[in-house]
């Protein structure tokens, strides 16, 4: 086969010569942008692991542990970038590795291009070594997906890929590519997708619906705005606080709309949902104009819908017009991106403030401090508690950290007391609840932001669902630093049993390793914290670090999260202990 | 909104492509709605594809899902319409031995009666053929199961609504 050596940059984007599918491939990648993917060679990806070695100046290829770690790693590198993640994998099961990290992509609509060897194309159908059927496997948890078994359709497919992953609502898309596809030459141009004859990612603002909205906002005595990550993903933060600002509206967010607007901004009221704070959770069911912005009504938000804020008006601001009336029933749909419409909205709003439901906001915080926040924060225990880590992570890191977490009760504690001056600074699995989600992408956000501290915290369980990234983190050198809150239990789970199943702890209890032993093994400086006076310290060496660092903290065995909406309950029925 | 499961018909127009049938039917699968019948066919436009198919359902659950079959990035535009909205038709096909036709007088009536076709005959058997709603597919069946039947089998539903469909409309202002 006849090979092109390509020696510089500028002779690979100015000529279009006859190249070969896999060549194509990473040349593709390189016209969008794209500087570095995340994945893991096999058989049927080989030829574009030839190429990438051939283009390692231009695209840094990183060798994740495991396929699924290459999917979340690129899963961190687009949320915190706001770019579209890439990851690359071989057939059979290094393709089926890709899945959950799809799916989360998914359902947490994050913009993610995964591609996919595949045998050739005579073999298709005939169970040929490491034959899947990835394009059926994967179509339920994609945006869009191809196969492609041409060189010629490469260009093509690799451009919409991109273009549907990243425009209106942001997915996963996979593109299949068989072997012989791969090998195959042809002649190579490359052009951008900017439109999809049968998709319309951003559905037309309907300006009457904006006057419709702002019209019930202003003769509201007591509007709450939910939002969720449809701010981040559009970048209508500023356009949110001043909103917020303008017509003095409390604001609460969705998990993954956290880090939108300052958590100390004084209209920032909390986060929503099972484990969020008391006041959005109690007065979702007082306000009497809602207003949701770029937020699904999760379930996990909502509890139950048939008394969920049943008083209010709802509006409804949001791209996905799937989305609309699906769990909430609204009174105005504003469909569109959340960025143009809210700056439609603003002008249109009268300036208020409404001092009296900030009242309830603030009393009703004082209850949950007092009952929940000041013994997770100052506990009086002799166990260390999570909220206590989270808490003197804040004070070094002054609030500038990103934080990446895994799925539990760790979590819903950073989540519910981490401090957030920046937006894109929450990371985390939402609506798919990944455990093992935190570390590999931890590692894509350190490298896609690497002027940033990027601060991952699991828990003892999820962390060992995807600890073999741990040898990505000593090969790339990223500088991730790595908290883990152990108190060997699946602490979530645990809760659970303790108060729905009679504290049957049916395999919950775990005996742990030595993780610091297994941090070290990977040359990544270490240490185990199980006393509160060594706390602020560990964190500070932690902080201080230039290179990775592992920090695990062994925290009460069986701590709680509070408050809580119990599963099926109203949110205004949220305990508090 | 009603809130009583009644039969609707969906109409999908389509770009032409491989998955895409699994992508819709899926929709349907998750959520545990039967498909009561589907068809895909050519439509009135060059180069796109229409799917028909039938459900039973509530009109809120049908809203729902033809957003979810709407968003997917193929699908041009999806409709749904009762019964009265649509003029519809099935198509069938019945199998006999060719010696009844000479045995049972009768069976020619039916045929007749029935504004059915025979399709072929020849010295083993014939073949009739009859289009209509599925009702009088029914009746027809209940009145030839006498005979005994070699074969039977009925398509999916067919429809046009009665109102303008504007997908061309549709297709300009994508390329706009």
């Amino acid at each position: 086969m006849e090979t092109v050596t390509i020696k510089n940059t500028e002779v690979a984007t100015k000529v279009t010569e006859r190249i070969s599918g896999s060549e194509a491939i990473v040349r593709c990648l390189i016209a969008e942008g794209v500087k570095i993917i995340y994945g893991y060679p096999g058989g049927a990806i080989m030829p574009v692991y030839d190429e990438l070695y051939k283009y390692k100046d231009q695209i840094h290829h990183v060798l994740t542990r495991h396929e699924q770690g290459a999917t979340h790693s690129a899963q961190g590198f687009a949320r915190i970038s706001g770019k579209v993640g890439v990851a690359i994998a071989t057939s059979g099961p290094g393709a089926t590795n890709l899945i959950t990290g799809i799916a989360d992509a998914q359902i947490d609509s994050t913009p993610m291009v995964c591609i996919t060897g595949q045998v050739p194309s005579h073999l298709l159908g005939s169970d040929a070594f490491q034959e899947t059927d990835i394009v059926g496997i994967s179509t339920p948890v994609t945006k869009w997906n191809c196969q492609v078994t041409k060189a010629s359709q490469i260009p093509a497919a690799i451009a919409k890929a991109f273009y549907i992953a990243k425009s209106g609502r942001p997915g996963p898309v996979l593109v299949d590519i068989t072997k012989d596809a791969q090998f195959e030459e042809f002649d190579f141009v490359y052009e951008k997708c900017t439109k999809v004859r049968s998709y319309f990612p951003i559905p037309k603002t309907d300006i009457s619906t904006v006057e419709a909205a702002a019209k019930i906002i202003n003769a509201a005595k007591k509007p709450f705005i939910v939002w969720g990550q449809g701010i981040i993903l559009s970048e209508a933060e500023e356009q949110l606080k001043a909103v917020v600002e303008k017509a003095g509206i409390p604001a609460a967010w969705t998990i993954l709309g956290a880090s939108a607007l300052p958590t100390s901004h004084p209209l920032n009221v909390g986060m929503l949902g099972m484990h969020g704070n008391y006041a959005p959770n109690k007065l979702t069911n007082e306000c009497d104009v809602l207003i949701a912005i770029g937020m699904r009504f999760d379930d996990r938000v909502t509890g139950s819908l048939s008394t969920y804020a049943k008083q209010a008006k709802v509006i409804h601001f949001e791209i996905d017009a799937a989305e609309v009336d699906k769990n909430v029933k609204t009174d105005v749909a504003v469909l569109g991106d959340a960025k143009a419409s809210l700056e439609l909205l603003l002008p249109l709003l009268n300036e208020n403030s409404h001092p009296e439901w900030h009242q309830q906001f603030k009393d009703l915080y004082a209850i949950e401090y007092e009952k929940v926040i000041k013994e997770d924060l100052y506990p009086t225990k002799e166990g260390l508690t999570m909220g206590e880590v989270i808490k003197e992570i804040n004070i070094q890191s002054k609030g500038e950290a990103a934080i990446v977490t895994d799925v539990g009760q760790h979590q819903m504690i950073a989540c519910r007391y981490a401090e957030f001056n920046k937006t894109k600074s929450n990371i985390t699995s939402g609506g798919l609840g990944t455990m093992g989600f935190g570390l590999p992408a931890a590692i894509g956000a350190k490298m896609a932001a690497p002027e940033r501290e990027v601060v991952s915290i699991s828990g003892d369980g999820g962390y060992q669902m995807t600890i073999q990234e741990l040898g990505t983190i000593f090969q790339q050198k990223a500088a991730v630093k790595i908290v883990v809150l152990n108190n060997e239990f699946l602490g979530m789970v645990r809760q659970w049993q303790q108060l729905f199943f009679d504290k049957r702890y049916a395999s919950t209890e775990m005996v742990n390793p030595n993780f610091v032993a297994i941090a070290e093994g990977y040359y990544i400086k270490a240490r185990k914290v199980t006393k509160r006076e060594e706390l602020a310290e560990a964190v500070a060496e932690m902080m201080a670090s230039k290179e990775a660092y592992f920090l695990e903290v062994r925290v009460e065995k069986e701590g709680n999260v509070f408050p809580m909406v119990p599963s099926g309950a109203s949110v205004s029925d949220i305990r508090l202990e | 909104m009603s809130t009583e499961k009644q039969l609707y018909t969906v109409s999908i127009y389509t770009e032409n492509n491989i998955g895409l049938l699994n992508r819709i039917s899926a929709i349907f699968q998750r959520r545990h709605i039967n498909i009561e019948s589907l068809n895909t066919s050519p439509s009135e436009i060059e180069g796109v594809s229409r799917f028909t198919i039938v459900v039973n359902m509530t009109e809120v659950n049908m809203k729902k899902i033809i957003g979810q079959i709407d968003k997917q990035v193929e699908v041009i535009k999806a409709f749904y319409h009762t019964d009265d909205e649509t003029i519809y038709q099935q198509s069938c096909m019945f199998k006999f031995r060719s010696n009844l036709l000479f045995e049972e007088r009768n069976i020619q009536n039916i045929i007749k009666d029935s504004n059915a076709r025979i399709v072929t005959v020849n010295k083993e058997f014939f073949v009739i053929e009859k289009s209509g709603k599925k009702e009088e597919i029914d009746q027809l069946y209940d009145e030839l199961s006498v005979f005994g039947i070699m074969q039977f089998t009925r398509s999916g539903r067919i429809a046009v609504t009665k109102d303008e469909m504007k997908i061309t409309t549709l297709l300009e202002s994508f390329n706009n």
